[in-house]
């Protein structure tokens, strides 16, 4: 997820289209990724080189290329938007390729990117997303066991305290700075002219480079990517949720996805000869009428009911007071007598 | 996660045929009894299973039918003169020199839902093979594991249940052939015809459980992401058990799904090998290649590798023509999706004859298991959803409830109840049907989009937000107040003053 809109967030865009590309290298394809991103870099009129999204100075990567499926773009970013995706609260219309089909031998892995504070991030520069309402949607997952474990890696700013308030289980967290410190961006190109990337990322981006689909390497390592010296800024981690030891949990558990497979040893045997029979079951005589257009969509459960008109009621306690004693306040500081001023 | 106790009952009727009653039973034909049993799967959940059994004899047709030359003949015999519902189970018993069983057998499982028992010991041995018999085809405590793996803590899960699917209300099935070098091989099958024939009947009887749709297609210049390793000593080509999981993943992103359904699909791959590259085999972890030539991956689909024989004369032109024998690729597919249901013949004890179901694909015991593993399923589903609601809106108290909202929530509650009352009297068919409506009912409550915790505020956000609009309006009213409060003391002790 991206989390910032307009030019000068370049880096913010250019992070998640990295980790995209190194997620979909690592074998995990595009029906299973949702990527949220707002998309304005790439034909952004003060682009120098239009439909690309460099990471790396002196032009050399171009992570935008033409196989990005990018499922939530530009105002569709939203914080609504988000937690539908993570707690499937979604309306019925919409595609499979935007939804979160999780199930709980699923592991999830969030990267979240963009400007963030103190147990906050800024959603496009309008909205918010707090670090409570964030735990909430992970327990919400939870319950319904939408997944079996879960990463999350974040890069912001005083990126720690996002994760400070998890309270499901099996979940892991990475930040790129405590709470108090500024995550900072690594080099800018001069010929683009922004900063093309955050430090935290480049770091991991380099070290997932050398990580390909059967490699053993775990959790650890990823721990003690970027230190102080080269990040500035003090990343930090948290295992406490998580059940099983960060030193046996494969970097391809969740950044890349290797399946359980067995052999098959069983065959049925089927009769060649036997000619298609009639189903036994009665299939249906009725004509289903064919559906006009409009009545193909459950509409009213789409779009929100018309408000049912509320009867009126005569204003209730806390008004009624309020309101008695600024009528008692002003009787009494100016006298009944004046009464006779006003009428 | 919620706490559930659950009574499953499984009506059973043993019939003895002449020369077959053991001596030492209690009373005389018929009687019936009720044996319970507990399988208890974690702190909170419990399943109790209940066998009522009716014991009695045969009549004159069952012994006419008894007297046929094989089982097979005898189970299809007896088949017409029982009225079996789903779930319940009829059991024969032969006298222990009768030459219905072949010799060493002593159970016959046939494809409906009876059996053939050969007379035991005594009466705690018939028993004991009784008790092994009906859980076989009803439930076992592993079973019942699979089916509620989200609360049995993963190390105690064994390898049927990790390869178990989830109980959902349909599943979409697609038929892909992947053909890396068209250039050598124009290979042709008949899917329409093969669906229609060998699956259509498999999934016409699956269709009690989930409703199914099937579509195929075709991938051209599709490859493994795995070179095979070329061994000269059967130089073919071979893959290894190992590089099998990675085999999946970048056919994956080119395989498609349908835009419209949510639900989970089931593919199943054909793969022809390049000419280069032929004959393709897979190897197993002790080094022997596969007979099936296929492997499959729980939750997800098979994939089966299809060679081409080299033609006869070397000179013949390219690409080859390869019609694809369907029927020995059907055998396979078909048994990796028992195999992703849930449904292996491996466990069972030696003496035991299952017979085969032929075209049809699962017997019926075979589908009762899967109903009474879903049904289970479901309402522990069920429970856990509408548990986690109740939370959710404890948590949140000024969340808004909508009428439909509330009504879906009472009809689970409401079809929940009446699956669980009908497992605990055996009829498993409609408990099956309850817990179906209940699980759909629940799920749309839970994901109803109006509940998004986000749109309702919680406590301490609104007092940041009126706190700074009221505080200040308040302080001249709260100050005003203390000097009116002052003033009317002040003139109570005056009057006493002016005296």
């Amino acid at each position: 997820v991206c989390t910032s809109r307009f030019w000068f967030n370049y880096r913010h865009v250019a992070n998640t289209l990295s980790v995209y590309r190194s997620v979909k290298r690592l074998g995990i394809p595009d029906s299973h990724i949702v990527l949220m991103l707002a998309d304005d870099m790439a034909c952004n009129p003060r682009n120098p080189k239009p439909a690309t999204v460099f990471s790396h100075k002196n032009m050399e990567l171009n992570v935008y290329g033409d196989d990005v499926e990018v499922d939530y773009r530009s105002y569709e970013v939203t914080v609504e938007n988000f937690l539908r995706v993570l707690t499937g609260r979604i309306p019925p219309s919409t595609p499979r390729s935007k939804r979160l089909l999780s199930d709980d031998r699923s592991n999830i892995l969030i990267y979240m990117t963009g400007h963030g504070g103190n147990g906050f991030l800024k959603f496009q520069d309008s909205e918010e997303i707090t670090n409570v309402e964030l735990a909430d949607a992970f327990e919400q997952m939870w319950q319904k066991r939408r997944y079996n474990e879960l990463l999350f890696i974040i890069d912001t700013c005083q990126g720690a305290s996002m994760y400070e308030r998890f309270y499901s289980p099996n979940i892991m967290a990475l930040a790129s700075s405590q709470v108090g410190e500024d995550s900072l961006s690594h080099q800018p190109d001069l010929g683009i002219g922004v900063h093309l990337m955050d430090r935290y990322t480049f770091y991991v981006l380099e070290f997932l480079e050398e990580i390909h689909p059967a490699s053993q390497t775990n959790m650890n390592d990823l721990f003690q990517v970027c230190p102080k010296s080269l990040c500035v800024s003090t990343p930090g981690h948290r295992t406490d949720l998580f059940q099983r030891d960060p030193q046996n949990v494969l970097i391809t558990d969740f950044f890349g996805s290797v399946r359980k497979v067995e052999i098959t040893t069983e065959t049925i045997s089927l009769d060649r000869d036997l000619a298609g029979f009639e189903s036994k079951l009665p299939k249906d005589e009725l004509e289903a009428e064919p559906l006009k257009y409009a009545e193909q969509l459950p509409v009213a459960q789409i779009i929100h009911q018309k408000p049912k008109q509320k009867d009126w009621h005569p204003p209730g306690g806390f008004i009624l007071g309020l309101w008695a004693l600024i009528i008692m306040v002003f009787f009494k500081t100016y006298g009944i007598k004046h009464m006779k001023h006003i009428f | 996660a919620a706490s559930a106790q659950l009574q499953l009952a499984v009506p059973v009727v043993v019939v003895f045929a002449p020369g077959s009653v053991p001596g030492d039973l209690p009373g005389s034909l018929p009687f019936r009894d009720v044996q319970e049993m507990e399988i208890s799967v974690n702190l909170r959940t419990s399943i109790t299973s209940r066998y009522e059994t009716i014991y009695r004899s045969t009549t004159a047709q069952e012994e006419a039918a008894l007297g046929a030359a094989t089982a097979k003949e005898a189970d299809a015999a007896l088949h017409l003169l029982q009225d079996a519902m789903l779930g319940a189970l009829t059991m024969y018993v032969v006298p222990e020199t009768s030459s219905l069983l072949p010799q060493g057998i002593s159970v016959y499982v046939g494809k409906h839902r009876s059996a053939l028992m050969r007379a035991g010991a005594g009466l705690a041995a018939l028993r004991t093979r009784l008790r092994q018999l009906t859980q076989v085809m009803s439930f076992t405590a592993s079973s019942i594991a699979a089916a509620l793996s989200d609360r049995v803590p993963d190390s105690q899960l064994g390898p049927d249940a990790r390869r178990y699917l989830k109980s959902s209300l349909g599943y979409e099935i697609t038929f892909s052939l992947l053909n890396p070098d068209p250039k050598s091989h124009a290979v042709d099958w008949d899917i329409e015809d093969a669906v229609n024939r060998y699956v259509q009947p498999v999934l016409d009887k699956l269709s009690l459980v989930a409703n199914f749709s099937v579509d195929s297609q075709i991938l051209y210049y599709a490859v493994l992401g795995v070179t095979p390793r070329f061994d000269k000593e059967s130089s073919s080509f071979l893959l290894s058990a190992h590089s099998l999981p990675h085999v999946i993943n970048p056919v994956e992103a080119r395989l498609g799904s349908s835009a419209a359904s949510l639900y989970p699909v089931l593919n199943f791959l054909l793969y022809v090998p390049e000419r280069s590259h032929s004959p393709l085999y897979i190897q197993d972890k002790d080094g022997a290649p596969v007979s099936t030539n296929a492997f499959h991956s729980p939750r997800w689909g098979g994939i089966m590798v299809y060679n081409v024989e080299d033609p006869a004369s070397p000179q013949t032109s390219l690409p080859l023509h390869v019609d694809v024998d369907m029927v020995r690729v059907m055998e396979v597919f078909l048994a990796q999706l028992r195999l992703l249901f849930g449904l292996s013949r491996e466990e069972l004890p030696p003496e035991f004859l299952l017979e085969s179901p032929g075209n049809e694909g699962l017997a019926d015991w075979e589908l009762d298991r899967l109903l009474w593993a879903h049904t289970v399923e479901n309402i522990a589903t069920v429970s856990t959803t509408l548990t986690s609601l109740a939370q959710l809106l404890d948590k949140i108290g000024n969340i808004v409830i909508k009428d439909d909202v509330a009504s879906e929530v009472y009809r689970a509650v409401a079809a929940a109840q009446s699956a669980m009352a009908k497992l605990a009297t055996g009829h498993l068919h409609s408990a099956f049907q309850a817990s179906k409506e209940a699980v759909t009912s629940s799920e749309r409550a839970f994901f109803d989009p109006s509940l998004l915790h986000l749109l309702y505020f919680p406590d301490d956000q609104k007092f940041a937000i009126y706190i700074p609009l009221f505080l200040p309006m308040a302080v001249p009213i709260l100050l005003s107040l203390a000097k009116i409060v002052r003033e009317a003391r002040q003139r109570k002790k005056e009057p006493t003053k002016m005296d």
